[in-house]
């Protein structure tokens, strides 16, 4: 659905950006045609977000031009940025904690009714404007701020990770959104980690790679591969498969490491029982907002259950402090970095802290000299020792595997890990999940929550899903393809439509209705039954 | 609504308590009371809302006394011994200056990108010394007609000039600015300066413009100083810590985007008033000292916990 036109709607060339020693950017290009979905693709480091701040305005770069509609157009200033027709969207909404969502969108003058029209079209009904940008949902606020961005038609509209850490209903309106827009006048650079979706909505993929462009692909079915080995240099092998790993799937009768009963809390946690044992990783799906970050927080010894028990090792425990949870071997790695980091320390006095803390970590792994294993634990993960001085510096996908490290080296009971692959490049995943799979094999018990229901088979022994703050579905690994878990994790029918062939519905029944002439009609999934919880949902929101 | 000024509201209702506390402790504390309390807390009230305005966007001013100095000196020694209608020109051009002094601190600390509470730290000793400069001991004089606008009572012995002034003037000055896209931008640089800037405020002129509106209420407070008391002072006392304390108690967030001026003025006079009742109970002074300093941290201390409460359900 490309324009076949040759003119450019947004380009970028020769920029350069460096930081002192550390080259970010260097000739990198990136030429957008009107009305294509262009996706942004490179491994953590690789120049994307420098790119990205380029063309917003946030960075200025020490060489390059970028030209919108054949005028060259250097933002020094988002605000400036944005009179030229080019709007980001971050992961993190750029709404103002203490002002209400009114005041927000006065701020940013926002039409009100357009704003109003992609609200609705992007999943949430009912939004009370007058609540507090505080007061809301993560994902909430996110889709307001791509509402806000869409209301002003913007030449360029720039998605910058937008479906991380999305619940898969509202990711769905998202892409349907994306692809929807597709042939219009503007275009949308989309960028991300996610194949998938990539594949699903956009033309055409530029890929970086140290800062410089790689290539430029036309998406179709098998340009995921190539797309991989050009942002990873070299020819990527497939994950190796797991292996039944048959002594310990047989510990039938041991005690589980953790169990779970009946956990329930004063949120959206209901009823909610389980158990991880020793060796394992069992993974666990939602959608979000079904009770899985009460979970963890549970877990994590950050909140108190209203009801129910949890029981390591067969004993029943109640955490009154994370430090409870840890002292009884439970360790959590949070979605947020920043929450588990200390920014401004190095990378070595973050993995060394469990040392410093006087906390006993046992564990499969015998403690010994701090020195040795901190250094083994750096290089098994091949952090990026570029920046070893201090963490904040690092990519995303780096501070990730400093935050696993700590646990590592100290040596790990039992890990939760909440959505631990987020935002991160495909290279960094992989080596994450292979630290999982060590972790399980020394003998620690893994829980993790992914909204990548693509981990699961990876990484994993079984599936357990959440849906409404109970479990309703427990799938071994071999079952558990993506297709399923996201049925499951509706709480659907086994035959209900799923979000990509919606929005291959929706993209086929437009090239149908320009075919004809005619207005695009959406498909109604009106047979399903998880259509009546969706208007829940969005109320909820 | 109740909630958005909950914190005032209940300043007011421990106002209203004290008074009754007064008048328990002094039964002829009346209308000449409330008189010499609006008269004395006049210009702590200006420079609680300088302070409040500055901090609401994220900074800090340790200089609001010093503009104070600077600003009452130059009025007392500029307006004495000459007529009445130059006073006029001297209070414009006095509040023209302390917008000038607003805006060099703002533009250092944007310039510089040094801390706020640095480069007003700096600036203090700047503005304090200027004041020296200007006058060496207190000094010269206040036009008449600045002076019986702050003194006195109006339409009714109860309601006290200066409460008048300032409450007009505030209000005056703050609310359109408050409603505009200007004050969201202020509220908005306190609350997530990287949203802000996302969202396409400027930064840098939005902070120069709270501190240029700080140095104008500072030079408000220089005035008044000038006016209550007849005369400039180039040290006139601890009113930075002060409208710090004031604004901290008036339930404006230390970490920006949050509160207004109203709950800081109203802080004022209840910190007056505290002093005042101590006075009647014959505690020493430099207890009373300690005392205020408790109960600020105990009002702080059960109002935080309060809004702590209330944001866990």
């Amino acid at each position: 659905m490309t324009a076949s036109t040759k003119e450019y709607l947004l380009e970028a060339s020769d920029v350069s950006k460096r930081y002192g020693a550390v080259v970010a950017l260097k000739s990198a290009s990136l030429r957008v045609r009107p009305g294509e979905a262009h996706a942004l693709m490179g491994a953590n480091g690789a120049g994307k977000s420098t790119l990205v701040k380029v063309l917003t305005g946030a960075v200025r770069p020490d060489e390059g031009t970028i030209t919108v509609r054949g005028r060259e157009r250097m933002a020094h200033s988002p605000a400036e940025a944005r009179r030229g027709g080019l709007v980001s969207v971050y992961q993190e909404p750029a709404l103002i904690p203490d002002l209400d969502i009114s005041s927000n969108l006065r701020l940013t003058e926002t039409p009100l009714e357009p704003f109003r029209d992609w609200v609705h079209q992007l999943g949430l009904g009912k939004l009370d404007l007058s609540r507090m940008a505080r007061d809301l949902p993560l994902a909430t606020l996110r889709i307001i701020d791509l509402a806000r961005a869409l209301a002003i038609r913007p030449d360029v509209l720039m998605l910058d990770e937008i479906t991380a850490a999305l619940p898969a209903n509202l990711t769905e309106s998202v892409l349907e959104v994306v692809a929807s827009e597709r042939g219009g006048e503007g275009s949308i650079i989309f960028i991300s980690h996610r194949m998938t979706e990539i594949a699903s909505v956009c033309d055409r993929a530029t890929v970086l790679r140290e800062g410089v462009t790689v290539g430029v692909v036309d998406i179709s079915a098998d340009s995921a591969d190539r797309i991989v080995e050009l942002m990873l240099g070299e020819a990527v092998g497939e994950m190796p498969e797991r292996t039944e790993r048959p002594a310990l799937a047989s510990q039938g009768n041991e005690v589980p490491r953790l169990e779970v009963r009946s956990l329930g809390s004063s949120g959206r946690l209901r009823d909610v029982s389980f158990d991880v044992r020793a060796g394992e990783v069992v993974g666990l799906v939602a959608l979000e907002g079904q009770g899985q970050d009460e979970l963890f927080d549970i877990l994590a010894g950050s909140e108190h259950a209203s009801t129910g028990e949890v029981l390591v090792d067969g004993r029943p425990v109640s955490f009154r402090h994370p430090a409870d949870a840890i002292r009884a071997g439970i360790v959590f790695v949070p979605a947020d970095r920043a929450e588990a980091l200390l920014m401004q320390r190095s990378v070595r006095e973050n993995i060394a802290l469990p040392f410093s803390a006087p906390i006993s970590g046992w564990g499969p792994i015998r403690r010994s000299k701090e020195k040795p294993k901190v250094d083994k634990a750096i290089d098994t993960l091949q952090i990026d020792t570029r920046a070893q001085k201090e963490v904040r510096l690092l990519s995303g996908g780096n501070q990730q595997k400093v935050t696993i490290a700590r646990w590592v080296a100290g040596g790990v009971q039992t890990m939760l890990c909440f959505d631990p692959t987020r935002g991160i490049d495909i290279r960094t995943k992989h080596q994450v999940y292979l630290l999982l799979r060590d972790l399980a094999e020394a003998g620690a018990a893994v829980l993790i929550y992914t909204s990548e229901l693509s981990e699961i088979q990876l990484v994993c022994d079984r599936a357990i899903v959440i849906f409404g703050g109970e479990v309703v579905a427990e799938i071994d690994a071999s079952e558990a393809d993506e297709a399923t878990l996201l049925r499951a994790a509706h709480n659907l029918r086994s035959d209900a439509l799923l979000p990509e062939e919606i929005v291959a519905a929706v993209v086929a029944a437009e090239e149908e209705a320009d075919g004809a002439g005619e207005e695009p009609a959406h498909p109604t999934p009106g047979e399903e039954p998880g259509d009546d919880r969706g208007s829940d949902e969005t109320s909820d929101l | 609504m109740i909630r958005r000024h909950g914190w005032t509201l209940g300043l007011v209702g421990i106002l209203l308590v004290l008074l009754v506390v007064t008048r328990i402790i002094q039964p002829t504390y009346g209308a000449a009371g409330v008189q010499g309390l609006a008269v004395s807390v006049l210009p702590l009230a200006f420079a609680a809302v300088a302070q409040a305005i500055a901090v609401i966007a994220r900074g800090i001013d340790l200089s609001v006394g010093s503009m104070m100095a600077l600003t009452s000196v130059i009025s007392a020694s500029l307006m004495e011994d000459r007529s009445e209608g130059f006073a006029v020109l001297v209070v414009i051009g006095v509040l023209l200056i302390g917008c000038v002094l607003g805006a060099v601190n703002g533009s250092l600390i944007v310039v510089t990108r040094v801390p706020d509470i640095v480069v007003t730290l700096a600036m203090l000793f700047v503005w304090a010394g200027c004041a020296l400069l200007v006058l060496g001991t207190p000094g010269g004089g206040s036009a008449e007609w600045l002076r019986s606008l702050t003194g006195g009572s109006i339409l009714n012995a109860w309601i006290p000039k200066a409460a008048l002034l300032l409450l007009v003037i505030v209000a005056a000055i703050w609310i359109p600015i408050r409603r505009s896209r200007l004050g969201l931008s202020l509220y908005a640089i306190g609350s997530d300066p990287l949203a802000a800037y996302r969202s396409g405020v400027s930064v840098a002129r939005t902070k120069i413009f709270a501190y240029t509106l700080t140095g104008l209420f500072s030079a408000f407070a220089g005035l008044t100083l000038t006016a209550t008391t007849g005369i400039g002072t180039p040290v006139p006392g601890p009113y930075t810590l002060l409208s710090v304390a004031a604004v901290v108690l008036g339930g404006v967030s230390l970490a920006g985007g949050r509160g207004g001026v109203f709950g800081p003025i109203v802080a004022v006079v209840i910190l007056s008033l505290l002093r005042t009742d101590m006075t009647f109970l014959n505690v020493n002074t430099n207890l009373a000292t300690v005392a205020q300093g408790l109960i600020l941290v105990g009002v702080v201390m059960v109002g935080s916990l309060l809004q702590l409460r209330k944001r866990e359900p």
